[in-house]
Parts: structure tokens; sequence; C-alpha cells
């Protein structure tokens, strides 16, 4: 049924092509600028500037700055890496998965979810870099002819994770690119200053919207989904290698890579609806981003997170089974040790809230589904604390047993890339269209044409 | 101004080609079959979306994009694959744990990285080559009304190199055809 008669609902009945492409155009040509977007504009460059101050006092001073010791090497900056790049997921898998499996209800969230995928990723990018110590030599990484004569080692994850990030990032930004061209054409050939019509076209390269042009752009459209789609999965699979591969005992698990992709698919999701829900109130896109899309998008969470909980619950299963001390001692930590109150904060954002998405009223209810991908959001970025900082303040040696607490440099640069995130997606939002106009497009055409042969067979 | 366009020679055609304008998708499909069956044979289409069936009624051959994926991705999957054994076997050989150099399963995630990365850049790359873009400046740029290509309009487009190419009867036939919108489109 789903399947069958979607269109109905993901636009409205008297749309025409051309009042959907206003509406969507209209966000970027239209003045004055919203005051919600000045404000959250404003905000943004603040937290850029909170950013700018954590890094700038953490290159002066060090990684000394942080909470970081031994044992625990690992701390926010490699929490907040996972969590953003978990994010960034849910974008890839709007935009490639659910195309190749012909879900309609992507059309009309598609591009922002994509952009918030590149500003994910570019937030995650900052914590790998700025953890090396040196930063200045990140490009030690890199298998480049060196006059140290020295190569990067293939045999580490760490490796295999630089070749996946920069392929994702770089794969994602293409990808984006491509279904923006014919968008940026559509805004060049409804600009009212020359300028502006200019610089649109310089980017859109000139399309024609030729038939020719379009064979060949929905043959690499996609064939870049079908690209993107086992990348997306090897990214967070090679993120989980990095702990999974180490003989940490809480790490050296084979149930990392899957639970690691549903959980970054979850808090992806749980992101793409913390950004929908004010985007549709403050445009008024309600017709285009619709309840239907909202319900879709909070089945695929709760999906997601019963796929997390399933995966917390082998985890703690396999620990008791092993019946081997350091494994069980993960749980009796976790359980009742001195974080306890964040993994079982953990499990109540993550398992426990989200089973209220089980009832449509809370589904429907935009308010409260803001609330519960909020909520996710706070117990996936807890998740990977406990992953990663509890697992390894008390390992094998308990003469090295140490408490690990951020300082205020951790937290500021935390909040920082919040910046970088909230500022690039408002520019973006100012002067990209933030729907796909030529797929609304063709969606407005389906549903006619499928009322047409409903009113020829009647 | 059609007394001009009365010359059969196509190469001194004034004109690069005739506009029509449809208000519908499947207008515009009726008339590109009913144009192909006429003889016309360079033609082409806009569309403010990608029109099912379109390309095929224009008879165009199969867009190339999937062998220049595919070439894309076996070069790229090859060459990581053969820099890490490269690296790790000649130039920088490092005994890890007494694993074998040649540990290949540690060598896939890049190379698999590499495969996507090289299919993806030639996908694009491609793309913008077989398009024929980046190319800002077009005859059909020309005509204001084409605007609407890009919102809500359908254009067909006769080029003057078809050796079928004669305005007036085009004209009628167009008209026929039920084309709401006609124009001239100079060479530029």
């Amino acid at each position: 049924m789903t399947t069958n008669a979607p269109n109905t609902q993901l636009v409205p009945a008297d749309a025409t092509h051309e009042s959907v492409t206003a509406q969507v155009a209209d966000i970027v040509f239209k003045r004055p600028v919203e005051k919600g977007w000045i404000v959250g504009f404003l905000v943004g460059l603040f937290l850029l500037n909170v950013l700018l101050t954590a890094l700038g006092w953490l290159f002066f001073y060090g990684v000394g700055v942080w909470g970081i010791n031994i044992p625990v090497g690992w701390g926010f900056a490699i929490v907040n890496f996972v969590w953003w790049i978990g994010i960034g997921h849910a974008g890839t898998l709007i935009s490639a998965i659910l195309l190749l499996l012909h879900q309609e209800w992507r059309t009309s969230i598609n591009r922002f979810a994509e952009a918030m995928t590149l500003f994910a990723v570019a937030c995650a990018g900052i914590f790998p870099l700025v953890h090396l110590g040196r930063p200045q030599f990140f490009y030690w990484l890199f298998p480049y002819p060196a006059t140290t004569n020295m190569w990067p080692q293939f045999r580490s994850p760490l490796m295999w994770d630089v070749f996946a990030v920069s392929t994702y990032a770089t794969v994602s930004l293409l990808f984006w690119y491509l279904g923006l061209i014919p968008d940026l054409a559509t805004m060049r050939d409804r600009a009212k200053s020359r300028l502006v019509a200019r610089t649109y076209g310089l980017f859109a390269l000139g399309w024609r919207n030729s038939a020719r042009h379009w064979m060949h752009y929905k043959t690499t459209y996609v064939m870049l989904a079908a690209l993107a789609t086992p990348l997306v999965v090897s990214v967070h699979t090679t993120v989980s290698w990095d702990f999974s591969v180490g003989i940490v005992s809480a790490w050296h698990s084979t149930v990392f890579p899957p639970y690691f992709v549903g959980g970054a698919i979850f808090c992806g999701f749980a992101m793409v609806l913390v950004l929908a829900i004010p985007l549709r109130r403050i445009y008024g896109l309600k017709d285009l981003i619709t309840d239907k899309h909202l319900d879709n998008m909070a089945k695929v969470m709760l999906a997601a997170g019963m796929t997390v909980s399933y995966g917390y619950l082998m985890d703690a299963s396999m620990a008791w089974y092993k019946n081997e001390p350091y494994d069980s001692y993960i749980y009796t930590n976790r359980f009742g040790g001195p974080y306890s109150a964040i993994y079982w904060g953990l499990i109540v954002c993550n398992c426990i809230v989200p089973q209220l998405l089980w009832f449509p009223c809370f589904r429907r209810q935009t308010l409260c589904l803001f609330g519960i991908a909020l909520v996710i959001n706070v117990g996936m970025w807890l998740e990977r604390f406990v992953i990663i900082s509890l697992s390894l303040h008390r390992d094998y040696l308990p003469s090295d047993w140490a408490m690990y607490y951020p300082t205020v440099w951790d937290w500021l640069l935390y909040l920082g890339t919040f910046g970088i995130f909230l500022t690039f997606m408002l520019l973006f939002l100012r002067v990209l269209p933030a729907i796909s106009m030529m797929e609304v497009r063709e969606l407005v055409h389906e549903s006619q044409e499928q009322k047409r042969e409903a009113a020829n067979s009647r | 101004m059609n007394e001009a366009l009365t010359s059969q020679n196509n190469l001194a055609s004034p004109v690069w080609g005739i506009l029509a304008e449809f208000s519908e998708a499947s207008e515009l499909l009726d008339g590109v079959t009913r144009l192909r069956e006429r003889g016309y044979t360079s033609l082409e289409a806009y569309t403010p979306f990608p029109v099912e069936g379109l390309s095929e009624r224009l008879q165009f051959p199969r867009s190339p994009m999937p062998w220049i994926v595919l070439a894309g991705g076996v070069i790229g999957g090859c060459s990581v694959y053969a820099l890490e054994y490269w690296i790790n076997l000649d130039v920088y050989p490092l005994n890890i744990g007494g694993r074998p150099l040649h540990s290949w399963p540690a060598f896939i995630p890049a190379t698999f990285e590499g495969t996507v990365l090289f299919a993806s850049l030639f996908a694009i790359l491609g793309f913008i080559l077989v398009c024929g873009l980046p190319r800002l400046h077009h005859p059909i740029f020309e005509i204001e009304a084409f605007k609407r290509a890009s919102t809500n309009r359908f254009f067909l487009v006769i080029k003057s190199e078809d050796p079928c190419f004669e305005e007036l009867s085009l004209r009628d036939s167009l008209r026929e055809l039920g084309a709401c919108g006609m124009w001239e489109v100079p060479h530029v």
C-alpha cells in the first residue's frame, strides 16, 4: 500500500511544477531574511569563535589541555569524532539507499540531509587531526613519496580510517554536487539579478535540462548511489575496527561493525529530524516535508534503535557467557562503577525512550518527536563515551586504573564544532535550494499522471 | 522574416534551430515520436525533470557512463592494492608481530575505498565530459522563454543541420502537434 500510492501524501494535491519550484527557490530569493535565521546565524558565529579559541589554545599548549591521560588516551576527541561521523551517515542513507529502494519519501529531505552529512563529516574530521598532537604532520598519514622514505602501515585500522573517511567526505561532496547541478540551473533561470544568475550559472556548468543530459544524469546518479551505499556501511565499519581490532577487552568484539552502523543510522535520523522539524516550521514547508516524512523517519529510527539495543544486549550477554574475568568486569564496571550513571543514561536514552515511537500519537506530535530525537542524540553520544573512554579507564592492570574528567577545553571544542555545523547549515539554506526542486517536480508529474490514469479508468 | 529562411542549404542556414514549446510532457513525447517518424534526426528535447521514455524516443545511443564508472573502479582498486603491495613488500617492509608481509586481508579496506573513490571521481568527471559541460554559452540560452525549461515547460529543438530541415513546413507541423510557442534560435 505504501509503495503503490504514496504520492498523494507526499505532495499537496494542488501542487504544480511552478508552485513547488517557487516554494523552494523563494527560501533563497525571499527578502528580508527571517529573524530566526539571523538569530541562528549569530549563535553559529559565536560558537565558531568558541571553536577557534579552543583550537588556538590547543595548538598553543598541546593536547595536555584536555582531560586525557594514560590509560584513557582516547577521550572527547574520539567520542566526538565517532558521534559526528555517525550523524553524517543518515544523509547518505537517505540519498543513496532509499533511492535504490525506490522510497519516494526521500525526495524532499535528501538535499539537506546530504548537506548535513558534509558538515557533520567536516566537524568529525577536525577531531582526529587535532588529536594527533602534532596536527601539522597530518599529511604523513597519506602515502606520498617523502624524503624521509617513510610510508604508512596498511595493516593498521587507523590507516584504513584515513582512507575511509577521506573517501567518504569526497564521495558525499560529489554526490551532493551532482544532485545540485539541475537545481543550480533552475536557480540561474529564476534569479532576478544578472550577477546572481551568473554565479549560479557558473556552478550549474551550463546545464540545459536537455534530454541527453538527463539520460547521463540519471545513470550517473543511480551509479553514485550504488557506490555510496556500500561506502557508508564500510565507513562506520572501519570506524568500529579502530576499536574491535585492538586488544582492549571491551573493544575486541565482532558485534561492533553491525551495531556501529545501526547506531550511526539511529543517531543520524535523529539529527535529520532535529533539523527538519524547525526547518519546515520556519519556512512553512509543511506540504513538502509532510507528517508522512516525519512518521517514516521515526519508524526508521525505531528500527535502528532496536538494532542498537540488540547490540547492547549481545555485548553484555557475551561478556557474561565467556566467563572470562576481564570481560565480565567490563560490565560489572558499567553497571555499578564510577561511570554507571552514564551507562544507565544511555540505556534510558537509546533503548527505553525510543519505545514511545511505537505509538502513532508520539510520531505525529512534532514537538514530542523533536524531543525524542534530541534525547537519542544525547544517548548516542553517551554510548560512544561508554564504549571509548569507559572501556579504557580500567584496563588489564589495576595499577593503571584512572578516572577521566573532561576539562573545559574538551567541552568548548565539542561545543565549537556545533558552530561549524550551524553556520554552514544556515549558509546552505540561504544560498542553495534546501529541497531538490527537480525531484519534487518529478514527483508532482508522477502524481498528476496517476490522477489522470485514475480518472481515465473511472 | 521567413523569406530569408527559404534556402535549403543547411550549412548556410542563418538559424541554429527551431525551438518549440509544449505545456505537457505527453505532448512533447508525441511530438518527438511524430517527428522521428517523418525522418527528422537532429532533435533535442529540454524538460524540467527527466521524462520517462524520452531518450528512447529520441533514439539516443546508450549512455557510456556505466563503462566509465567501471573503468574508474578497476583502475582505483588495482592501483591502491598495487600501492599497498609495493609499499609493504618493497620500499618499506615492516615486521608487525611476525605477520606475513603480504597480509592481503589487511589491504582490502583501503583497496575498497580506492575503488569507490576512483569510480565516483570517474563518474562525475565522465558525466561532465559526456554532457559536453562546462559550456556556459549556448545558442538556446538566447531565447528568453527557454528559462521555463527549468520550471514547467517542455521544449523541442529541431536543429538546422537536420537534412529534413525546412522551416515553413516544420512550423506547420509543430503547430499541428500542439506547440504553444515557437522561436528561431540564432547561431552564436
